[in-house]
């Protein structure tokens, strides 16, 4: 293949992807318009969602996604973290680190509908108990146990985007510091993380956007009630729940378009968290070691 | 070039698919539609399939996809478990008719301490999902269980977090009893429930009922009878206590029955109904010549319609779908008789 094809090759490609993508957009708007027609920019702020008066607001599902991801991430953070360092930095051979690996391998493919199960048999009656404790209503379900199942499913990805940028970390630097005397833990948090950021913090972004549209296990265990969570242990439901609740059986053409909008919604969330991130890295990290 | 041999046999796998698809069309019936008879119709298009060799094939994807499908005409048959309105007809290209298949049940089912047996009046089931009965040893429900010890602990009202044919004809019922529960959540697919937690499905909901002390649920009684699941009985429009059963059901339906088919059922006068009992219809042209379908295509879907209200029948009492009893039968067979090609009738 000659260079000229190949070129024509990848640009078809690329012309491919965007078209998929704005032909997916346009779709999202145009089905939007019946819904921000009928309800106009209180679509946004209104916090009823009454499928038989069709009056629809989007803020519950909002809410209910910022805090399931936002609550995900802090539990998610400081163990993926530490597992990325443990692999990347003290466990770089051995069977330890193998198993830990594979481990970490396995839970990134586990199929979201088994994380919900598992959360309907194990996380729910802990919460349950949990709640029973500090007097809040005995559910289960809720933004907890959906935040707690959350959190353990995005853990492989900022883990081994940790692990990956630690290794790459050049060996020269690392022998450089250990040559000036520092220990290892100096080593690790002054040298090599602060070069690795950039990539874990990349992990944390994509971490953020797979919690954010996560459906299948946050539709289980969110207790899919349409109000504003005002506390851990509130039912709640985020965009993508309700989406995957109501679509198919909509019962009527603005119901319909107005799901349509919460999918625009969270797509809008997604890039404006991708966006925020990248300028983040791009202002705050451009060079390691400030 | 070794990459493009993937492609290759994709368009290959592809071909071969529409070819498949083409070659199948003469001797399939294609139908899309609701969940909650799809067990009853898998069986008899099965047995159908044996008898005449010709094929259904039925995707269960929703009783308001089964409708859009019928609307766009991508399918021969549409399977909904609530009658198209009057003022939704204009949506249609044509005239529909509606053919009722079975009917089932909702059912209350509870997690009590011994699980006794419970009865209950629409207006308490209402005042439970309303959130003003909170407690079971509440005085409304302890008066129609004497002799029941009733606890004290908090009523957890669980209902289906996905829009349902089982939750339209619930939220029909409290609606059709109670006219605090009409003005404050209504009736629909989906509602906005005022209280309690949602799950997904039948078995979403008896999950929670399972696991959940104090909890109520509803759930179609094919669903209660296969998980052995202590159901409540309910007081219906003559005041006779009435247990769900395949009988109580089907004598919901054998009541007035209007020729269009188009009848709730929930809250039935029949003396001998259960309250909450639901017919599912098959939706489909009056006039079978559009598109280009031949009159062998219409001649099938009348035959197997006429095939399924009466031979049919036989086979859903064993998946706990009721029969329908012989007014509804009358009018089904007025409405597939009806059916015509480009204006002549298409059964003889």
């Amino acid at each position: 293949m000659n260079d000229k094809k190949f070129n024509a090759l990848l640009g078809a490609a690329a012309v491919v992807i965007v078209s998929i993508f704005a032909g997916f957009v346009v779709t999202l708007v145009v089905q939007s318009l019946p819904a921000a027609k009928q309800e106009g920019v209180a679509f946004l702020y209104g916090s009823t969602w009454n499928p038989v008066t069709t009056k629809f607001g989007a803020l519950p599902f909002i809410a209910g996604t910022v805090m399931t991801s936002a609550l995900s991430l802090l539990l998610a953070v400081p163990l993926s973290l530490s597992a990325g360092i443990l692999m990347g930095e003290y466990l770089r051979a051995g069977w330890m680190r193998s198993v830990l690996n594979t481990l970490i391998n396995v839970l990134a493919s586990i199929p979201s509908v088994v994380f919900g199960l598992w959360g309907i048999e194990v996380v729910i009656p802990l919460v349950r108990t949990l709640a029973t404790l500090v007097g809040a209503p005995p559910y289960g379900a809720g933004i907890l146990a959906a935040s707690l199942v959350l959190a353990i499913m995005i853990i492989p990805y900022m883990s081994s985007m940790t692990r990956e940028a630690l290794l790459n970390v050049p060996a020269g630097l690392r022998e450089g510091a250990f040559a000036l005397g520092l220990t290892k833990h100096e080593v690790v948090t002054g040298i090599a993380l602060p070069f690795a950021k950039k990539s874990i913090f990349a992990g944390l972004l994509l971490s953020l956007g797979r919690a954010l549209g996560e459906t299948m296990a946050v539709t289980m265990l969110i207790g899919n009630a349409t109000r504003i969570p005002n506390s851990l242990f509130s039912l709640g439901n985020t965009l993508a729940s309700v989406i995957a609740s109501q679509f198919n059986e909509a019962s009527s053409d603005v119901h319909r378009s107005a799901m349509m909008a919460l999918a625009l919604i969270l797509l809008i969330i997604t890039m404006l968290a991708g966006w925020f991130g990248r300028s983040v890295m791009r202002k705050g990290m451009s060079s390691y070691g400030k | 070039m070794k990459r493009t041999i993937p492609l290759r046999a994709a368009l290959l796998v592809g071909l071969a698919l529409v070819g498949l698809t083409v070659a199948a069309g003469a001797q399939t019936l294609l139908g899309s539609g609701a969940t909650f008879p799809a067990p009853a119709y898998t069986k008899m298009f099965d047995e159908y399939n044996k008898i005449t060799g010709v094929k259904v094939n039925y995707q269960a994807i929703g009783s308001s996809g089964g409708l859009k499908n019928i609307q766009d005409r991508v399918v021969d048959f549409g399977g909904s478990d609530s009658y198209v309105k009057d003022s939704d007809f204009s949506k249609y290209p044509a005239q529909i008719v509606h053919i009722p298949t079975v009917i089932g049940a909702v059912v209350l089912t509870y997690n009590l301490p011994g699980n006794p047996n419970l009865r209950l009046t629409g207006e308490v089931i209402s005042k439970m999902y309303l959130g003003s009965i909170a407690k079971w040893n509440d005085a409304a429900i302890a008066e129609l269980n004497p002799g029941v010890k009733l606890p004290n602990l908090a009523i957890m009202p669980v209902y289906r977090s996905d829009g349902s044919g089982t939750t339209f004809n619930f939220t029909a019922y409290l609606s059709a009893v109670s006219p605090e529960w009409k003005s404050n959540a209504g009736n629909a697919n989906s509602v906005s429930w005022p209280t309690g937690i949602g799950a997904a499905q039948n078995a979403g909901v008896a999950g929670v009922v399972k696991q959940t002390p104090g909890s109520v649920g509803y759930v179609e009684l094919a669903y209660a009878v296969q998980n052995k699941m202590a159901v409540a009985a309910i007081r219906n429009a003559s005041g006779n206590w009435i247990e769900p059963s395949l009988e109580s059901i089907s004598a919901a339906a054998a009541g007035a029955f209007p020729a269009d088919t188009r009848i709730l059922l929930v809250n039935t006068d029949a003396k001998a109904g259960y309250p909450i009992s639901a017919l599912t219809w098959i939706v489909v042209y009056r006039d079978q010549k559009y598109g280009n379908r031949s009159l062998a295509q219409a001649e099938q879907l009348a035959k197997l319609l006429w095939w399924m209200i009466h031979d049919g029948q036989k086979y859903v009492s064993a998946l706990d779908y009721a029969v329908l009893p012989a007014p509804a039968v009358k009018a089904a067979e007025a409405i597939v008789k009806s059916l015509s090609y480009n204006g002549v009738p298409v059964l003889k």
